[in-house]
């Protein structure tokens, strides 16, 4: 275990190389600068401001230094808000962000299982249809109309619950719902499938030979088999989630990373790009490996670890 | 009840699958009875009802669509049909015990051989955690399994189809069941591997007294362990009797038939005899004998009524025209309506 996992680590630290080489690249192939707006139109304190950046180096040379300074999980300073460094944006930025994930992948696991488990046990039946009903919607409204639809109707018309900020948990509702739908839908009919597929397999008819309630067939016996697909597409759902905050946290004026990230690229604050971009595929390259990790408890055919030389 | 009252009756039993072709008459009225401490084989071709009616003793049937439609099957007395899930929940894996024709896919792959062998055990008899290991342990050095305390704790994946197999057996017997109804016990394993399974039937029930119901289309394992052998046609049972009458003196042209479709060692350079034809379609099955379009000595009566029971033996039945005087009468009857 202790060598897969430090294989594995390997492997992400090559991952995420990749990922800040491509994004600098890319970042210093799009025309402009940070300095191009019109306040600095001053030539001379436009070179002074970018010899204090060290922008007036080789592309080579800034990307060993920002390199270097990643190395000691210093993001640099903040061009566009000259008194923040990248490392406060995150600060403040990311506990927010994350929670709103969280709770969001929480909410959308939770319902999607439920919703699929009842779907396959009263397969064809009335239950079935409403709960496909929701989750082809789910699948097919975008979050940005489902997150506007919401506030219309909840906030603005019936004044249920807040219209948007971030100050307290009844500010979490519509986002959460807004962000979650999509993946609960996608995770209900895939429990759904794998469910009724499952419910047929011998050990299920074992499992009732036994006289188990069917309780403890449905949760210990079908649902750990069943949620295998589940935990796969785990991972793609999690780059999904991650990304829709960014629009969500714009509607709702969420004062997350989405807001950084997007300003950053309109402003060419160059730390702010890498820093972001840096930030969440090492999240997003952890929460995979975690994935992985999850495989293995459940199905104990699946070993994480291989055996030596291979 | 009697104490020579039969373990378990089967009475008339019928069972039907609707599809969306039509409806499937799987099984239609069989009866039979086993007694207590005896093996009944029930064989036949596939298709022909025998794992619907074992599926319909433990009401295992999945309704939708299966359903259960006529007829009783006592155990002990107690008539199954009528009992409520519930009821029967209680009745399965404690009094009658079932294994299932693939131990590569009976055993739930997820979770450990101690906690699929312990839970019927802990659910029935709400015994403790240690108490049940104890159990498992023990049942498991008597279907054979070596180091039972390490193996409990292994996974499915970590055991041959053999050992396997012994787990499922294992996990039939640890309420200590009265009736075993084993659905092609041996069918997925190897040879060498199937004798070894079948004197492990025997050995339980010299130990236990359990009364066990074998379905199989193998009528090499029939011949080893039987006591008594059921014959079973598109739904019906054809013919009954000892292990020696089916063996020695069938009397049914299907039973002949499938005797004779054996492979034997002894007569080398005999050609294997197959019944021609397939069985009838059990969307319509036919009015009268159900094996009439492939029976070599079909008569008029044969198409038109089903033939009665006949006792040729005390312990020896049989549904055949063939075996009836009545045949000739009953179809001057016939025609004269």
């Amino acid at each position: 275990m202790l060598r897969y996992t430090l294989k594995r680590l390997l492997v992400m630290l090559i991952t995420l190389w990749i990922i800040i080489t491509l994004t600098f690249v890319l970042m210093v192939s799009i025309p402009g600068s940070p300095f191009n707006s019109e306040q600095s139109s001053n030539e001379t304190v436009q070179a002074n401001l970018e010899k204090h950046y060290n922008l007036d180096k080789p592309y080579v040379v800034q990307y060993l230094l920002y390199i270097k300074s990643l190395a000691t999980f210093d993001f640099g300073p903040s061009i566009s808000q000259p008194n923040q460094t990248v490392n406060d944006l995150l600060g403040r930025g990311f506990p927010i962000s994350f929670e709103l994930g969280i709770v969001t992948i929480i909410v959308a696991v939770i319902s999607g299982i439920i919703l699929g488990i009842l779907a396959a046990l009263r397969h064809n039946g009335i239950i079935d249809y409403i709960a496909m009903g929701i989750a082809v919607l789910g699948i097919s409204i975008p979050n940005f109309i489902l997150a506007t639809l919401l506030i219309q109707k909840l906030a603005v018309d019936w004044e249920l619950l807040p219209v948007a900020t971030w100050a307290g948990p009844e500010y979490m509702v519509l986002p959460v719902i807004a962000l979650a739908t999509g993946p609960m839908a996608i995770i209900a009919r895939l429990t759904r499938s794998t469910m009724l597929d499952v419910l047929t397999q011998d050990y299920i008819k074992m499992a009732r030979a036994k006289g188990l309630s069917p309780w403890k067939i449905i949760f210990k016996h079908a649902l750990r088999n069943a949620l295998m697909p589940v935990v796969t597409i785990m991972g793609t759902l999690l780059a999904g989630i991650l990304t829709g905050t960014f629009v969500i946290e714009k509607i709702f004026a969420i004062p997350g990373m989405g807001k950084y990230f997007v300003e950053s690229i309109n402003h060419r604050d160059y730390p702010v790009i890498m820093g972001t971009t840096v930030f969440y595929s090492a999240f997003l390259i952890i929460m995979l490996f975690l994935v992985d990790i999850v495989y293995g408890l459940l199905d104990p055919r699946i070993k994480v670890h291989q055996k030596d030389g291979e | 009840m009697n104490k020579d009252e039969p373990i378990l009756k089967v009475n008339n039993l019928h069972v039907t699958f609707s599809t969306y072709g039509g409806t499937v008459q799987a099984v239609r009225g069989v009866d039979f009875h086993l007694n207590k401490g005896e093996t009944l084989a029930i064989v036949g071709e596939s298709g022909c009802g025998k794992s619907v009616t074992s599926n319909a003793i433990m009401r295992l049937i999945p309704d939708p669509p299966g359903k259960i439609t006529a007829g009783n099957i006592y155990f002990k007395g107690v008539d199954l049909t009528k009992l409520s899930e519930k009821k029967m929940r209680a009745i399965r894996g404690v009094d009658i015990s079932m294994i299932f024709q693939d131990p590569m896919t009976a055993l739930n792959p997820t979770l450990t051989i101690g906690t699929q062998l312990t839970e019927g055990l802990r659910q029935h008899q709400k015994v403790s955690k240690e108490k049940a290991i104890e159990k498992a342990i023990d049942i498991m050095e008597v279907v054979g399994i070596p180091n039972p305390k390490e193996r409990l704790k292994q996974y499915p994946h970590q055991f041959s189809g053999g050992m396997r197999q012994r787990i499922v057996i294992a996990m039939a017997l640890i309420c200590e069941p009265e009736l075993l109804i084993a659905d092609e016990p041996t069918t997925a394993l190897d040879v060498t591997i199937q004798a070894q399974i079948l004197e492990l039937f025997e050995t339980i029930q010299k130990a236990t007294g359990v009364s066990i119901i074998l379905i199989t289309h193998d009528l090499g394992v029939v011949a080893k362990i039987a006591d008594r052998i059921a014959v079973m046609y598109a739904g019906k049972i054809i013919e009954t009797g000892n292990n020696r009458d089916i063996f020695y003196q069938p009397q049914h042209p299907y039973t002949k038939g499938l005797l004779n479709s054996v492979p034997r060692l002894d007569l080398a350079g005999e050609k294997l005899e197959p019944i021609e034809g397939t069985p009838p379609d059990l969307f319509s099955p036919p009015k009268g004998c159900p094996f009439a379009a492939r029976c070599p000595y079909v008569m008029e009566v044969c198409n038109k009524v089903f033939p009665v029971q006949t006792e040729y033996t005390d312990s020896h039945h049989v549904n055949c025209w063939l075996q009836d005087e009545r045949a000739k009468s009953l179809l001057a009857t016939i025609a004269n309506e």
